[in-house]
């Protein structure tokens, strides 16, 4: 599956299935600092991801000390 | 997974509550939490009127959303801050956000109002720029809301953020910030009271509250902030938060009701006597007001002193 990363923008394959809590360990993110997308579609941890799916994993983080 | 409320597929999971919500619970779940908030906190009053702070960020526009939503009287309120390409797709995220929900947009532009962006009154004034953009916010939107009549303004920051400036506060024991670091400043002489309406909820949801509305906002994040202690401290609350759901927000709201108290009374006693700034009357220790000084250093190094921003780098893992 190709899944896009941010900051800095990325493109990754990676190769499925595997479940959304399983892709994030597989990237070392922590799932409390992201959110994973399917198409146009929020998806929970324990989701299957199919080798053909378009993936975005969003970081939601941000601001700074202002 | 199911929705904890309607046992439809799930779309997100909030750990610390131990729940998935399907898209329609979850945009409900957000909605009581602000209103629970505004009221537990009396931020706002029936009738008056908001003036929002919105970045183009996900908080604030959700923020202005909810508020909306909620039946109050917002208008939004965005400040160019120059920082090159990133402060000219914020603005048009905010532009097209106002357009659609036909709401009121006040904008101040700081570089063609005051000469500068952030980027050169942080050089200047030789502040890390975060201080600088903080400096410039907190001193415009308070001027703005006083020259607009309205109330309360209301700013985007979420659980993640108050529990990431509780833990800066903690780790440096800044006794004067703990006794301030409240969800509610009230308004005093010179000052619009300022609320927080998102504390209750932590900033996963609010992107996810974006994601579920349709909201765009802008993803990247400044590149001015890069690096900034107050990231550092979110990505260790959740490492934390990971192994253990529910602890900022035990940390925060436990602060509140039992840590907040003892800090408070020497932060009042701290605060001098305030008299109006020498160039804009606003209220100050000092003679001239920050900002103004802010301002004044920018003019003394030269107007055309850009400073480029910076490019983004890898970060590692947070």
């Amino acid at each position: 599956m190709k899944v896009l990363l941010r900051n800095p923008r990325r493109e990754v394959d990676v190769v499925g299935p595997l479940r959304v809590g399983a892709l994030l360990r597989h990237l070392d993110l922590n799932r409390e600092s992201v959110l994973v997308i399917r198409g146009d579609t929020l998806v929970t941890e324990d989701a299957l991801l199919d080798d053909t799916d378009l993936i975005e994993v969003r970081p939601v983080i941000s601001g700074g000390a202002g | 997974m199911r929705c904890r409320r309607c046992r439809a597929p799930a779309v997100i999971e909030v750990r610390r509550h131990n729940a998935g919500f399907c898209s329609t619970c979850f945009l409900r779940h957000c909605a009581e939490q602000v209103r629970r908030a505004i009221e537990e906190h009396k931020m706002v009053a029936p009738g008056e009127r908001v003036l929002v702070a919105v970045s183009g960020g996900k908080d604030s526009l959700a923020l202005w959303d909810l508020l909306l939503d909620l039946g109050y009287q917002a208008d939004g309120l965005y400040l160019g801050l120059g920082i090159g390409a990133y402060s000219d797709e914020s603005g048009a995220y905010v532009r097209t956000f106002a357009e659609s929900r036909q709401a009121r947009l006040v904008e101040i532009d700081l570089p063609s109002r005051f000469g500068f962006g952030v980027p050169e009154g942080a050089a200047a004034a030789r502040r890390v720029p975060c201080s600088a953009c903080g400096l410039s916010k907190r001193h415009l939107f308070n001027q703005a809301a006083l020259n607009g009549g309205y109330d309360v303004v209301a700013t985007g920051h979420n659980l993640d953020d108050e529990a990431a400036v509780l833990l800066g506060n903690v780790l440096r024991w800044s006794t004067d910030y703990l006794g301030r670091q409240e969800p509610v400043l009230p308004e005093a002489a010179g000052f619009a009271r300022k609320v927080k309406p998102l504390i209750r909820l932590g900033e996963r949801e609010m992107a996810a509250y974006c994601v579920l509305r349709g909201i765009d906002y802008i993803v990247e994040e400044c590149p001015m902030a890069e690096g900034n202690r107050h990231l550092g401290y979110k990505a260790a609350l959740n490492l934390i938060e990971e192994a253990s759901p529910g602890s900022k927000q035990a940390f925060y709201t436990g602060f509140l009701a039992r840590g907040l108290p003892h800090f408070r009374p020497e932060s009042e006693e701290d605060r001098g006597e305030l008299k109006p700034c020498t160039t804009c009357g606003a209220p100050t220790p000092s003679g001239q007001c920050a900002f103004c000084r802010l301002v004044d250093s920018v003019a003394a190094v030269g107007e055309s002193t850009p400073v480029p921003v910076p490019t983004r780098r890898r970060r590692a893992r947070r």
